[in-house]
């Protein structure tokens, strides 16, 4: 096994147990970029050099021994979705208003990876602003696939997915609004987190719609998630949204074993789910149920209204989010947006119209807390509820790119989880056609550790999420 | 024809919070450099979020409860969006529908209620300056606390609405929470002036509200505010007369031409696309928590001159002047402890605080009540009465006074003794001071 193709958890063993260096390690990440990002499309910017110094940094801290208690993540090398602010490193958004923007600050969570001894890379690809399910509206071109190079590795954090699936890095970020972490991991045969609104800071990292945004990332197995939680979560004096109810170790129950859990489906929702994923899903159930859980029937009244609900609440936000890139201060003019971010500029600005405000975003916010209520409800009854991530399996590029409504669409079991606030945890449940297909685990607010503890114990039995894409 | 003036106020108070409305950054930015005091978050960088200030939001509701408002148990900011380069985020973080406070009222001098509509929390914005072609952004004062207070259109006469502003900056000063200062822009006011028609001159003063109205900004003073309300009033009476009705539009008050100036005709309201502020969980108050905030309330200016006309038994109008500022009425009451064991009660304070314009700042109470008992030996001199002797024995000592004027400063001593001659018991410190000022 190629370093570069480590989790953190062996990384870190091997960092550790001296087998080989942060340096050694970082080079195998870098040698990796060098030889497949043309091709694939995964990062913006790359910085070597930077990233070189900060592993030589790490070598000698951890030759001192001790800095592992204080720096979990001591010598990772990790990438950042370029809607994450980088002190003095290009954070482009992934569109051409931005495209020189070099912030003056880091956001929280770059603050935290970089304390707990994380070494950068440099910066994801993505759909501009985060807008999109593919990685298609990237203003730097898209992403591609790594199991089928004519296909798409889905979005927004498109680029995050393809190079911790392609073994560029350890590790990476991404947030997800309507499933932007979690739907781009299943399309790519990995694990996608996203948090409960609130757990971690979304100070720094530019906003797409702040009652949705929740920040994720995505890793090469479950631990690693929660390894990485460990690290992000928490209380944060700059983001007012963020809770203060206390950081589990995310560790402590991860082997616990699902025996006796309860695991809800909705039945009615996987009517819209094509047979290429149904299959796989099905199929996980029996797994899952092998392993000792209880699967229970459940229904998600107002999951019809989800899609409807948050495409307007959604670009409401946005297009207030993005007023200040005017051009005046920072950034480049308007014009620079692409077709999607106007798309969502001129929906929102509808929608929260004098006169139409109160049918639909007043509405949406009304039907916002009837999906609340509804998985409320559902936690009543079970501990956790699983789902496919994407009704589809990836499509091919340039498939869906001219019919907005149809790339909506494809978000259609991820938005519930960010309307009603709940942590969702994407994981590999096997491959339709040769592409992956992915599971979602959702649970109650700040139910994280029982994610990962359901999520490690399926990966414990199946081998998929061990399986690499030919480059 | 007889017209009703209806006047309605709006009112921006700046807070004198150490930080700024919603990040650390210090919000004192009164003659600082440029763009001194900034960060991410004032300067609407990517990725910056706000976080509210709560001293600012507790004092926000302290001057609600001195306006007499229902505080409400649960409240939200909201986005107000527009765009001008003076608002870094596109959007002004501001209250919509669900204010910390609303329907008080305030009594003026003549009984009359003025119905308070609400009192929220906002932002300021950054500051334009223009340079010939140049324009240029001061962020200092952006996200600077603000607190809007809006009245019901209760106000029939420009010296009413100067009563209330003068009463508001008092209560606002009372409660330590700004300057308050017009001048320097921290108290800014907006007046909606129009006049109704009259039938009779007894018709009901509740009917209908004219169908226009003019807001008059640009005005920093309450000599403007009189000045510029008088002028709406002609101006518009003028118009309404030869049948027409004034323009809906905002005017600015010219000082120099002592007039009203189009500014902005508002063809129709603004849609400001308001919608709850996402990034600010909504603020919920318990009745204990609103109760709690009432029993810390300080004194309020009103409430004050009843007992200091009630408990020292002053007149009103000493009691006006002594309580118009909270300083000097904590001096005045700090006096009267001390003056106790000496037995100067505290009309006699009263008397040497108003009459002899006593510097509160640099005489401390006790001070004063150790002048009072020296004085009831030796006489405090009348300051009108002084001043004559002074002016008398100036003009009768003309050389005394040319050898002084040219550096022979002993010569003081000869009008001092001249002066003395008047007033055998007087203190002779106080007629030295007071010839010393007139020859200056």
């Amino acid at each position: 096994m190629e370093l570069n193709q480590l989790t953190i958890k062996n990384a870190k063993g091997g960092l550790k147990a001296k087998k080989f260096s942060s340096v050694e390690l970082t080079k195998a990440c870098l040698e990796q970029i060098k030889k497949h990002n043309r091709e694939l499309n995964a990062f913006i910017t790359i910085t070597e050099e930077d990233a070189l110094e900060q592993a030589k940094k790490a070598d000698n801290l951890a030759s001192q021994g001790q800095a592992w208690e204080t720096k979990p993540l001591l010598g990772i090398p990790i990438a950042l979705k370029d809607l994450f602010s980088t002190k003095g490193m290009k954070t482009t958004a992934a569109s051409n208003v931005l495209k020189d923007y070099v912030p003056e600050y880091d956001a929280t969570v770059v603050k935290k990876l970089k304390d707990a001894g994380a070494i950068i890379l440099g910066k994801l690809n993505h759909d501009a602003w985060g807008h999109g399910a593919s990685g298609e509206n990237s203003d730097f071109g898209p992403t591609k696939n790594p199991w089928n190079k004519e296909y798409v590795p889905g979005g927004s954090s498109s680029g995050s997915a393809v190079s911790v699936a392609s073994d560029m890095c350890i590790a990476a970020t991404g947030t997800d609004t309507g499933g932007s972490s979690r739907q781009p991991a299943s399309f790519c045969n990995i694990v996608g987190l996203k948090p409960t609104y609130g757990r971690v800071s979304r100070y720094g990292i530019i906003s797409m719609a702040s009652s949705l945004d929740s920040i994720g990332h995505i890793t090469k197995t479950v631990e690693d998630s929660a390894l990485f939680l460990n690290v992000t979560a928490g209380k944060d004096a700059n983001d007012a949204t963020t809770s203060s109810k206390p950081v589990p170790d995310y560790l402590k129950d991860l082997k616990k074993g699902i025996r006796g859990l309860k695991l809800g489906i909705s039945r009615k929702d996987l009517e819209n789910v094509d047979d290429e994923v149904k299959k796989p899903f099905l199929f996980a159930e029996k797994q899952l149920k092998d392993l000792g859980a209880e699967i229970i029937d459940i229904n998600l009244k107002y999951s019809d209204y989800a899609i409807a609900c948050y495409y307007i609440i959604q670009p409401s936000e946005v297009s207030s989010n993005l007023a200040r890139y005017d051009g005046v201060r920072f950034g480049s003019v308007r014009q620079n947006f692409g077709e999607e971010a106007k798309r969502r500029i001129m929906l929102g600005t509808f929608t929260l119209s004098a006169g139409y405000y109160d049918a639909y975003y007043r509405k949406a916010m009304q039907v916002r807390t009837l999906i609340k209520q509804d998985f409320e409800n559902a936690f009543k009854q079970v501990d956790a509820i699983i789902s496919p991530v994407s009704p589809t399996l990836p499509w091919k590029l340039g498939e869906k790119i001219n019919d907005p409504l149809k790339m909506y669409l494809s978000d259609i079991l991820t938005v519930t989880a960010n309307l009603a606030g709940i942590p969702g945890l994407s994981v590999p449940i096997g491959f339709s056609k040769g592409l992956p297909v992915g599971m979602q685990i959702l649970g109650q607010q700040f139910s994280e550790a029982k994610l990962f503890q359901i999520g490690h114990a399926y990966e414990q039995t199946t081998e998929w999420h061990k399986m690499k894409p030919i480059l | 024809m007889i017209y009703k003036t209806v006047i309605g106020l709006e009112v921006h108070v700046e807070l004198k919070t150490k930080s700024k409305m919603f990040c650390g950054c210090s919000a004192d930015y009164f003659g600082k450099k440029p763009n001194a005091h900034t960060c991410p978050v004032c300067l609407g960088l990517p990725g910056a979020l706000p976080v509210p200030n709560k001293t600012a939001i507790d004092w926000c509701i302290m001057i609600g409860l001195a306006l007499n408002c229902k505080i409400a148990n649960f409240s939200k900011f909201d986005r107000k969006n527009y765009f001008y380069p003076d608002l870094p985020k596109g959007y002004q973080i501001s209250q919509y529908d669900q204010p910390f406070c609303q329907k008080g009222v305030i009594a003026l001098s003549n009984g009359k209620k003025i119905g308070i509509t609400r009192v929220h929390m906002e932002e300021d914005t950054a500051k334009l300056t223009h340079q010939g072609d140049d324009s240029l952004i001061d962020f200092n004062r952006s996200g600077v606390p603000l607190v809007e207070i809006v009245t019901e259109p209760d106000f029939e006469t420009a010296k009413e609405v100067v009563e209330y502003l003068k009463k508001l900056q008092q209560i606002v000063r009372y409660l330590g929470v700004s300057n308050a200062d017009m001048e320097e822009g921290n108290m800014r006011l907006e007046p909606n002036i129009s006049l109704r028609e009259l039938k009779t001159q007894n018709s009901k003063l509740k009917s209908e509200l004219p169908n226009y109205k003019v807001e008059v900004k640009n005005i920093n003073s309450f000599r403007f505010v009189e000045k510029a309300i008088e002028y709406e009033i002609k101006r518009q009476t003028e118009i309404l007369n030869v049948g027409k009705t004034p323009v809906q539009e905002t005017r600015g008050w010219n000082e120099d031409k002592q007039k009203t100036v189009s500014q902005r005709i508002k063809e129709e309201a603004n849609d400001y696309r308001y919608f709850p502020e996402p990034d600010i969980p909504p603020i919920r108050l318990s009745e204990f928590q609103i109760s709690n905030f009432k029993s810390q309330m300080p004194e309020l200016p009103d409430l004050k001159l009843v007992r200091f006309t009630k408990n020292y038994g002053l007149p009103r109008y000493d009691a006006e002047i002594l309580t118009r500022e909270k300083e000097l009425s904590n001096y005045f009451e700090e006096a009267v402890r001390a003056g106790k064991t000496f037995e100067v009660n505290a009309k006699q304070i009263t008397n040497v605080i108003i009459n002899k314009k006593i510097d509160i700042e640099n005489i401390m109470p006790a001070e004063l009540i150790k002048c009072i008992v020296i004085s009831k030996k030796i006489n405090i001199l009348d300051n009108k009465k002084l001043s004559e002797i002074i002016n008398k024995v100036i003009n009768e000592n003309p050389k005394a006074v040319n050898d002084y004027k040219t550096g022979k400063v002993q010569a003081i001593g000869f009008l001092l003794g001249k002066a003395k001659q008047h007033f055998p018991k007087g203190d002779a410190n106080q007629i030295k001071i007071a010839l010393e000022m007139k020859l200056k």
